[in-house]
């Protein structure tokens, strides 16, 4: 049953959880103590919206950043990963396999404050190598969704 | 000047589901429950495949019965999910849609005077195809208590002495009812005493929800590869209605004379759509389990809407159509369906549009996201609770 609830919730998670439970076959109640058990699990980790700033004109500057670190005995990666991601304005981190360590996505107001962060913070940091950073020019697709207005049913209406 | 028509193309009425069409398509914010055919697209990969056919120059004709490469894969698909035997080299021919093989099959194994006995309510195609195969069309009528099940008193009492091919439309439209392995075999017996030939229409076959059967196809069963016809395709399965592409498979001899019709009235089918259906059947099965658990959630909404709102509907276990029943309301189903899309602007078919039977009923596909049948549904909820004050006031 979790895998049901959250691939459905995976995609809508604003949806009732009367609705959710006719539609997966199952009792409202199981619904509701499964989905606290993974709250407090931790599986689900949060609910959040996705938004296309640019349709409210609000700027708004992401960078991924390609970071290469020199690992520490006993703790690889995690140390310096945790002192990365506990900025606020770090998006995600990823520890990443091939040309670089960790990708880290970071969210600015505007291109000066995202180069600041990296100069002045991310690459002060003393296992830091080198910085990539790349800044994103469009979203097209984001957590699987098509950023563009919903399309017309075109199908002919009765058939 | 002389009458350019044949006698027998003007005795086909045109679709009954067109009339509702016209009405619908005038007004801006109707709401329509009749589509019948997948809200999805056909996935991605499967159109990139069709694509890349057409930059690789792929788009000539292929053998009349279709690339050799999709057949195979047809067989393999039919072997894995519902245990054929169909060899793909005379058993089985590619065809455009299952519209086209309902077509080729009837005109294949008919003579003027054989009956061909047609559960109804079914799809529209299959009395005006026998007509036009000169054969003579024999309704049955599927019953509402047996779920629009074909049971075996029903066929034996159908059968007569010109009776040649059995039609079976099932997993249904427009009742979306099945026909589980036991109901199966229980009219099997009937078909192989008469000699009776089965068209099996089975395109809806990967969209049943039972939870510990999945479809069974008649051919499967004793005695009864030898005298089925199965049909079968990707409209519903894979989402690829617009592509036009099905599948004829059967016995040789019947299949090497349907497959002569073919190749004079049609050629082949449309190579970019096969090339693409390749991958269908390669890649495609977490496509179509994805589609069904989506189309299973719909199911389970509507009947449970149905139910809070007291409209009489049995549980269909395929297709993506439920029927209920609107007896109550003393109307027809055509009555119904007009004042429910006059009043409310939601566009739903009337069984009568699937024969006769279908009368007292209606058709709504859920083919739609659950967002849009929540809003007609809370218009169709309005809609019967204003009945229902006027009939008891």
């Amino acid at each position: 049953m979790r895998e049901k609830i959250l691939t459905f919730i995976e995609k809508n998670s604003r949806i009732d959880l009367k609705e959710l439970a006719i539609m997966l076959g199952v009792d409202e109640a199981a619904v509701a103590n499964e989905l606290e058990a993974m709250e407090q699990e931790n599986i689900i980790c949060g609910y959040h919206t996705l938004i296309d700033w640019d349709k409210v004109g609000i700027e708004k500057v992401t960078a991924m950043i390609e970071v290469r670190v020199t690992p520490q005995r006993g703790m690889g990666f995690d140390n310096i990963a945790e002192r990365i991601y506990n900025y606020p304005e770090v998006n995600s981190v990823y520890l990443i396999s091939g040309g670089f360590d960790l990708m880290v996505t970071l969210e600015g107001k505007t291109l000066r404050e995202v180069s600041s962060f990296v100069t002045n913070k991310l690459s002060t940091l003393d296992q830091i190598l080198s910085t990539k950073t790349n800044f994103i020019l469009k979203k097209y697709k984001d957590h699987g969704t098509v950023m563009t207005a919903p399309t017309k049913d075109e199908r002919i209406m009765i058939g | 000047m002389r009458n350019p028509l044949s006698k027998t193309i003007t005795t086909i009425q045109p679709s009954g589901i067109r009339k509702f069409f016209d009405i619908v398509s005038e007004m801006e914010d109707a709401i329509s429950l009749g589509v019948g055919e997948p809200d999805f697209d056909t996935p991605w990969h499967i159109r990139d495949e069709g694509i890349y056919s057409l930059e690789k120059g792929k788009t000539f004709y292929t053998s009349n019965a279709g690339l050799k490469e999709l057949k195979i894969e047809i067989s393999k698909f039919l072997k894995r999910k519902y245990d054929l035997d169909y060899d793909y080299n005379d058993e089985m021919f590619v065809t455009v849609g299952g519209s086209e093989a309902i077509d080729m099959a009837l005109r294949a194994m008919l003579d003027p005077g054989d009956e061909v006995i047609i559960p109804q309510p079914s799809y529209v195609s299959y009395v005006p195809c026998t007509v036009l195969a000169n054969g003579t069309p024999v309704p049955l009528e599927l019953k509402a208590e047996n779920e629009f099940r074909l049971t075996a008193d029903e066929l034996r009492a159908a059968i007569t002495p010109k009776s040649k091919i059995l039609i079976m439309p099932f997993p249904n439209n427009p009742t979306g009812a099945i026909m589980e392995r036991k109901d199966l075999e229980a009219i099997v017996d009937v078909i192989i005493e008469n000699d009776l030939f089965v068209l099996s229409d089975e395109i809806y076959s990967e969209l049943t929800y039972l939870e510990n059967e999945g479809h069974v196809s008649i051919a499967s069963l004793p005695g009864m590869k030898e005298r089925t016809i199965l049909i079968n395709g990707f409209s519903k399965s894979h989402a690829m209605t617009g592509w036009r592409l099905g599948y004829a498979c059967g016995p040789k001899a019947i299949i090497s004379q349907m497959l002569k019709i073919h190749q004079f009235a049609i050629m082949c089918a449309p190579t970019t759509s096969q090339y693409a259906a390749v991958e269908a059947l390669k890649n495609g099965d977490d496509d179509v389990a994805m589609m069904r658990e989506q189309y299973n959630q719909r199911r389970r909404y509507l009947l449970h809407r149905f139910k809070e709102m007291g409209l009489e509907c049995f549980e269909p276990f395929g297709a993506f159509y439920v029927f209920p029943c609107i007896k109550e309301f003393g109307m027809t189903s055509d009555e119904f369906a007009t004042e429910l899309l006059k009043s409310r602007k939601v566009a739903v078919v009337p069984g009568t549009a699937f024969g006769d039977s279908g009368e007292g009923f209606v058709r709504i596909s859920y083919a739609y996201s659950i967002d849009n049948l929540r809003v007609a549904l809370d218009r169709i909820e309005g809609f019967i609770t204003e009945l229902r004050e006027k009939n008891n006031g």
